[in-house]
């Protein structure tokens, strides 16, 4: 019985006595979700529009902070730098359709996703090699990006807001808004669905397949440097930031492969869901279940509706 | 002597349906084993055994297991550290509780655990496919590695919190823990090898291979020829999560001699199935192909240009083979997505018609 | 040509009964209250224009697609819905249109595969592959022998079917069916894509299954001297719904066939 009251109730008699830890709990989840779905994006982005589930994200997010504090260091000014670590990302996609998309074109997803991991364990090797494996700190203050925190009282104690999570927040919601938009009222966007549904129906019509991988791979870059900086600006920039690409993938799974929405939803559920299971019930088992927690969430969902939250129905044809 | 085939007529169906149905295989086969049970424990040294022979057996036994389930029936896992670390803690648990039952039975005894655990992780299998799937078993793999922190009980409470072989011997000699000579556990992973991959290659041969073959392949189609997927599935996690948990058990036990959880996690999931692709999936050779690279590369980058008085530091080794790693992962599945293994039999091809290009 | 009459002697009961079936996906209606039957030992032909609901109708028979309404009453048990499983079980055989072979596997693999509900030799028996396991395996494969000789194939018996030309994974594919050894064989375009020589073979083999097994036969074909030479009875479908039901030659005079393959429009009826 004793146990049960530990599960089922005293997890929120706390959350009703301590309603400041509550929401600082929350908050703290929000930011992780946030976060978690920016780098769901940038796996969606490639999924959407060449079918291929980008292991890598994870290490390119890694590789672009990299490229940024690492240039830096050099005494390249910071928006310089920034500007430069753009253009690297742009050779990185290009590189990746000449060199990885281009000879595997019409092999199955599965085939793909696992070439997706020999490009993750290259870039980890020349990373090391480039710019070392010590973690670094992100330039944060040099990018004009706000530290420090608010603190809120009331709710029977305080709130603690760090502002480079607000910034966070905000950061990532524009990206998330630009890139719905882009996909669903421009052109190429449209085209971009139209390669992900078929891929010779897309070269039938005269877009170009080689255009498109490049375009979202770069965006995916981009969308991988404002992960980095804001990820690398809460903690430090190190190899060990790649494991946040697995936490992506219950992300994805939660909201569908397919699903920008599925994305943000997927992965504010996971944040919040593993912040809190972790607060309350994590004493319980010893805690540390934030490390599996969310792959146990996806699998639960999955195992109940297959294509995700906000996937398509899948109809198998035969 | 001429690699042949010619003149060597099948009279009967079982002749025909023999794994090595050419004769200048049966002879490569015999000569392979005799050098690995009598030449190599003649000449090897404690480097040859501890460092090559016995991890690249151990891992080849991982490789195979993995790829029984996504090389042979389609099912991407990544969850594979995981299993072989229960079959670890499996054995440790066996022998602590029952210290006078051989060893070796232990080893074996303790894949069905991880077979257990595979199949309880592959349920899902069913409903969800792909890197759906790949996901499902992420779960198990972090749970599993979760348990092997969180859990005393599975270490028997060590301060260290790792496993500690204890001294364990066969017939007198011993064969695990500090003073078992490498030359037994060798002789022990090799036997143990040697058998689990004839078993297995029954096993693909047979209706069961073709049955994992058939749901690779179109599971639909299997479906509709009389092949129950769930059950296909379930008992390729099942074969496949044994033959990594005795790896994992042997890892342990014959090898390191002792190990903290973190030997099980992600990274050797993907270290195994980056050996199952470049091997090639879906075939045994490849499995000893693709551990002996990867695992043999590290080894040679670090030894050659020692010997050659040029030394590289550790860190610049395991930066440069994640590179090459890499870099042979994608070459491998665009040209030769059947991995070494493929490019073996082309050989052969080759010098089967030898001296004629065709 | 045969005369319809004199088969009609060897046409046995039904072996399997639709009745009333209807399928939608979502709102778009592939069968609207189709009811026929075929009888054990005939060859049955299902014909209509493109996007008529034939292979729905096949999906259904074969438990693929659970029907919305209605029944079906194979050798005399009534179900509404069914695994592809349990059809196998039960004795239904199955090629697609688009193919459906294991594309990894010989073709002698592929039809070993066929055999898979034959084969009972259990799990360690299997891992030794020796005594029980062993003869169980040559015996099936004298079975299957059989049908590679029958199909002629026997040149290709090591070939890996992904490399095989269309003509060839057709029969192959029809050979998997076989080695089901099943008492209703459901055959969704065995001729499409192929030349007048290759169609020769295949409704060859198609008549000698038939005749030489005592199989009954679903055919969907575009072909229609293919399907009035090989059939004894036609089903006529068009835009899911059962237009005719007859023998060929009268199928061949029906007005409403007649119109819905030369594509008058709907809705003006006469």
């Amino acid at each position: 019985m004793d146990i049960l009251y530990k599960i089922f109730i005293d997890p929120f008699v706390q959350m009703g006595t301590a309603p400041d830890l509550l929401v600082q709990t929350l908050w703290d989840g929000l930011v992780a979700g946030v976060l978690y779905a920016l780098i769901a994006l940038g796996f969606v982005l490639i999924f959407k529009a060449s079918g291929v589930f980008n292991f890598a994200q994870g290490i390119m997010v890694v590789f672009a902070a990299l490229t940024l504090v690492g240039l830096h260091e050099h005494g390249v000014p910071a928006f310089v730098a920034l500007g430069l670590t753009v253009l690297v990302m742009l050779v990185l996609a290009v590189g990746v359709e000449r060199l990885m998309l281009r000879p595997l074109v019409n092999q199955s997803s599965i085939i793909l996703f696992m070439a997706t991991f020999g490009l993750t364990y290259f870039l980890i090797g020349a990373g090391q090699i480039v710019f070392g494996g010590s973690p670094k700190v992100m330039i944060a203050s040099d990018l004009f990006l706000p530290s420090g925190a608010i603190e809120f009282k009331g709710l029977g104690g305080f709130v603690s807001l760090q502002k480079i999570d607000i910034a966070a927040v905000i950061i990532a919601s524009v990206m998330v808004g630009v890139l719905a938009v882009f996909f669903q009222r421009t052109r190429i966007g449209r085209a971009l669905r139209a390669v992900a549904d078929s891929h010779q129906a897309a070269l039938s019509v005269g877009i170009s397949l080689e255009q498109i991988w490049v375009i979202v791979w770069f965006a995916a870059g981009v969308v991988a440097i404002a992960t980095g900086i804001l990820w690398g600006a809460r903690s430090e920039v190190s190899f060990a930031l790649q494991i946040i690409a697995l936490k992506a993938l219950p992300v994805l799974v939660l909201g569908g492969l397919t699903s920008i929405p599925g994305a943000i939803v997927g992965g504010l559920i996971i944040g919040i869901g593993e912040k809190l299971g972790e607060f309350y019930w994590g004493p319980l088992l010893g805690g540390g279940i934030e490390n599996w927690l969310a792959y146990v969430i996806a699998l639960g969902v999955l195992v109940f509706r297959p294509q995700g939250l906000f996937g398509e129905k899948i109809i198998e044809r035969i | 002597m001429l690699y042949r085939e010619v003149g060597q007529y099948k009279t009967s169906y079982a002749a025909d349906m023999a794994i090595f149905p050419i004769l200048q295989d049966r002879i490569g086969l015999a000569a392979i084993l005799l050098i690995a049970f009598v030449v190599i424990p003649l000449v090897g040294h404690d480097f040859l055994l501890n460092t090559v022979m016995i991890p690249f057996l151990i891992f080849t036994l991982a490789a195979i297991g993995l790829n029984l389930l996504t090389g042979y029936t389609g099912l991407l896992s990544l969850g594979t550290g995981g299993f072989m670390g229960v079959g670890a803690y499996a054995c440790l648990k066996l022998t602590t509780i029952f210290p006078h039952v051989n060893i070796v039975i232990w080893v074996l005894a303790s894949g069905l655990f991880s077979a257990a655990v595979g199949v309880l992780f592959g349920l899902p299998s069913l409903r969800i496919k792909g890197f759906y799937l790949a996901v499902a078993t992420l779960a198990a793999q972090f749970f599993l590695e979760w348990c092997f922190i969180r859990i005393p009980w599975l270490y028997n409470y060590s301060v260290s919190g790792a496993i500690e072989v204890p001294l364990r011997t066969l017939m007198g000699i011993p064969v695990t823990g500090p003073t078992a000579t490498s030359l037994t556990r060798y002789l022990i992973v090799l036997s143990i090898v040697v058998v689990m991959t004839w078993v297995a290659s029954n096993l693909v041969h047979g209706r069961i291979g073709r049955t994992w073959m058939a749901v690779r392949d179109m599971d639909l189609a299997a479906e509709l020829v009389g092949i129950r997927l769930l059950r296909a599935k379930l008992l390729a996690f099942a074969v496949s999560s044994f033959y990594c948990g005795v790896a994992g058990a042997m890892m342990v036990f014959l090898w390191y001699g002792g190990a903290e959880a973190e030997v099980f996690a992600i990274d050797q999931s993907f270290l195994v199935l980056f050996m199952v692709i470049i091997g090639g999936l879906g075939t045994l050779t490849g499995s000893f192909f693709g551990a002996a690279l990867i695992y043999i590369l590290p080894i040679v980058l670090r030894e050659i240009p020692a010997a050659l008085g040029l030394p590289v530091h550790p860190s610049t080794v395991e930066q440069l083979t994640f590179v090459i790693v890499g870099v042979l992962i994608i070459v491998f599945l665009a040209l030769e997505p059947n991995g070494l293994a493929r490019l073996w039999q082309i050989g052969k091809q080759k010098l089967r018609v030898w001296p004629f290009p065709y | 040509m045969r005369a319809p009459s004199s088969r009609e002697v060897r046409l046995g009961e039904a072996l399997l009964a639709v009745e009333n079936v209807s399928l939608a996906f979502g709102g778009v209606r592939a069968l609207t209250d189709v009811s026929f039957d075929i009888r054990k030992g005939e060859i049955r032909a299902i014909i209509g224009p493109n996007g008529a609901g034939k292979t729905s109708m096949l999906n259904v028979i074969n438990g693929f697609y659970p029907p919305n309404t209605g029944r079906i009453t194979f050798k005399g048990e009534a179900r509404t819905t069914m695994r592809p499983y349990a059809a196998a079980l039960g004795g239904i055989a199955r090629t697609f249109q688009n193919l459906a072979l294991f594309r990894g596997m010989t073709t002698l693999d592929n039809i070993m595969a066929g055999r898979a509900l034959k084969m009972h030799r259990g799990f360690f028996w299997q891992l030794i592959r020796h005594g029980p396991a062993l003869r169980e395996e040559v015996e099936h494969r004298r079975r299957v022998e059989e049908i590679i000789d029958f199909l002629e194939i026997a040149a290709i018996r090591k070939v890996q079917v992904g490399r095989l030309p269309y003509g060839l994974q057709k029969r192959v594919e029809l050979g998997r069916a076989l080695a089901m050894e099943p008492d209703l064989l459901l055959l969704d375009e065995p001729m499409a894509g192929m030349n007048l020589e290759e169609k020769e073979d295949m409704s060859r083999f198609i008549l000698d299954v038939n005749q030489q097994y005592g199989t009954t036969i679903a055919l969907i074909e575009h072909d229609m001297g293919v399907v009035m030479d090989l059939s004894d009875r036609v089903v006529v479908l068009d835009y899911g719904r059962k237009i005719a039901d007859a023998t060929p030659d009268e199928v061949k005079c029906d007005k409403n066939v007649i119109r819905a393959y030369l594509g008058e429009p709907h809705g003006i009826s006469a």
